[in-house]
């Protein structure tokens, strides 16, 4: 019989929530960690998912953990060190809470980049300028997407990799989610208005998952969104806040101005500052891009450079919301399997 | 020469065998960063001689990658080393550098044509 060894999962987002069903399905004892008020992470500020525009609240609904005696959840936990004492792991936060566990997962999740950091692109300076989820707070309240002084847009542009495979902000990988969200978006736009046209800045589309090119193809025949191969450069404000775009159409090979009621920044995936707190009283380790190391990336995505401490979700790299649960999952049973060792 | 030559116009097609790869490795040797581009446009868009002529830097880069030499000593005069091109490069190639480069190698090829 399995004894109720207790597992810690540090982060509350589906990542954690799936790999706690999981665990407490085969009877141990979990106990969720969350940094903030409420469980759900980044999810609860997205609207609707790709490839198929289903509502996130379906997926947030079906991971809610049942309640379960074997089950605890902490939340305004911000979890800064986990550490090995005499054969179990001692998590502490900043206040006085130490929790004891035979495992732990993290699925801490990621960050959104800041599109500040991005000044020539203008956000936060011209109110026209938004990011992809403040796109997604917009089509969660109802409302349709309209300028600052609440025109109805007659242009939009999306931008593809803002703080993704760019040098200049320290980021050189992708973020992989990002090209499928800004077609997405950009057919919820014409959906929202019919007459507008949208334009979408690319310098590679890639649109990886499995029924992604349906919807490519759908944005082309029936949302004629039109996809411009080039590099937005900058992006200026000209009288009553109508934006200007310098990019290079480079399959014409010529310089492209273009004028916008409003830019969508599709901002990238980053890993969360704390992980670096997390690896500190341990053997964990970040890779090169500052998400979780894994033990190697092929049969081991899910172990962690410390034996002990598993890996969900998006803190490895990022990933979508399948991928994400789907990581969960092959964690948990990477930690069920790991105990069941240990015991014999 | 056969006296059918108008049969076989010359090709339009790229040989990617005859390519002139001189000037490519001189710049490449000084600028390792150049290797990296991808062609994404940002420096073009933001080009201060671009706007003005018909001077594309990105497309000055390609010529130079597929050992297209023959029109690119015209175009880098164009040039005026702003330097725009190389602050939004994604890639953080030194682009304005390469520009240099490649004036500096067509110089040099031709003294030593001359020698
Ligand atoms: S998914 Fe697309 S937009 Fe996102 S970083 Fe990758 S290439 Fe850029
Ligand atoms: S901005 Fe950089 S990567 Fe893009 S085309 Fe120019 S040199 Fe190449
Ligand atoms: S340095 Fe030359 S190529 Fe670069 S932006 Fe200035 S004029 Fe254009």
């Amino acid at each position: 019989m399995i004894d109720k060894k207790h597992i810690a999962i540090i982060g509350g987002g589906i990542a954690g929530q799936e790999a706690a069903s999981v665990l407490t399905g085969l009877g141990y004892k979990v106990t969720i960690l969350e940094k903030n008020e409420r469980m759900g992470g980044m999810l609860n500020k997205w609207s609707k998912l790709f490839p198929d525009f289903s509502s996130s609240q379906l997926v947030l609904d079906a991971v809610k953990v049942a309640t379960d005696k074997n089950l605890n959840v902490i939340c305004n936990a911000d979890i800064f060190s986990v550490q090995k004492e005499n054969g179990r792991f001692k998590l502490s936060d900043n206040s006085s809470l130490d929790v004891y566990a035979d495992a732990v997962i993290m699925s801490t999740g990621y960050n959104l980049f800041d599109a500040t950091l991005k000044e020539e692109y203008g956000y936060g300076v011209f109110e026209n300028v938004i990011t992809s989820a403040d796109f997604e707070k917009v089509h969660k309240s109802g409302e349709k997407l309209t300028t600052a002084d609440g025109k109805a847009p007659r242009r939009v542009a999306f931008i593809h990799c803002v703080g993704s495979r760019d040098a200049k902000t320290g980021n050189t990988y992708c973020s992989k989610v990002c090209c499928i969200t800004g077609v997405k978006q950009a057919i919820e736009v014409t959906q929202m208005w019919p007459e507008c046209e949208v334009f979408n800045f690319y310098m590679d589309l890639r649109l990886y998952g499995s029924k992604y090119d349906a919807l490519y193809l759908e944005a082309q025949k029936h949302h004629k969104i039109q996809f411009i191969r080039g590099r937005l450069s900058e992006v200026s404000e000209r009288q009553g806040k109508e934006l200007q775009l310098k990019a290079e159409d480079t399959l014409q090979g010529r310089p492209l101005r273009m004028k916008t009621d409003i830019v969508v920044l599709l901002i990238g995936m980053e890993a969360c500052k704390q992980n670096e707190d997390l690896c500190r009283d341990n053997a964990l380790e970040l890779d090169e891009n500052r998400f979780f190391k894994s033990k190697n990336i092929y049969n081991h995505r899910n172990s962690s450079t410390q034996s002990g401490v598993f890996l969900a979700g998006s803190c490895i790299c990022p990933m979508s919301v399948n991928e994400s649960l789907e990581s969960a999952r092959s964690a948990a049973m990477l930690v069920d399997k790991s105990l069941k060792v240990q015991e014999r | 020469m056969s006296q059918f030559d108008f049969l076989q116009p010359k090709s339009r097609q790229i040989e990617i065998e005859q390519f002139d790869d001189r000037i490519l490795t001189y710049v490449l040797e000084r600028e390792q960063s150049f290797l990296t581009c991808i062609s994404c446009g940002g420096c073009t868009a933001t080009c201060s001689a671009g706007n003005l002529t018909s001077f594309n830097v990105r497309k000055i880069g390609l010529s130079l990658r597929r050992g297209n030499i023959n029109d690119l000593s015209d175009e880098v005069q164009k040039c005026m080393f702003c330097g725009k091109c190389t602050l939004v490069c994604p890639r953080d190639i030194n682009i304005r550098n390469v520009v240099l480069l490649i004036k500096k190698g067509i110089a040099q090829l031709e003294t030593e044509k001359t020698l």
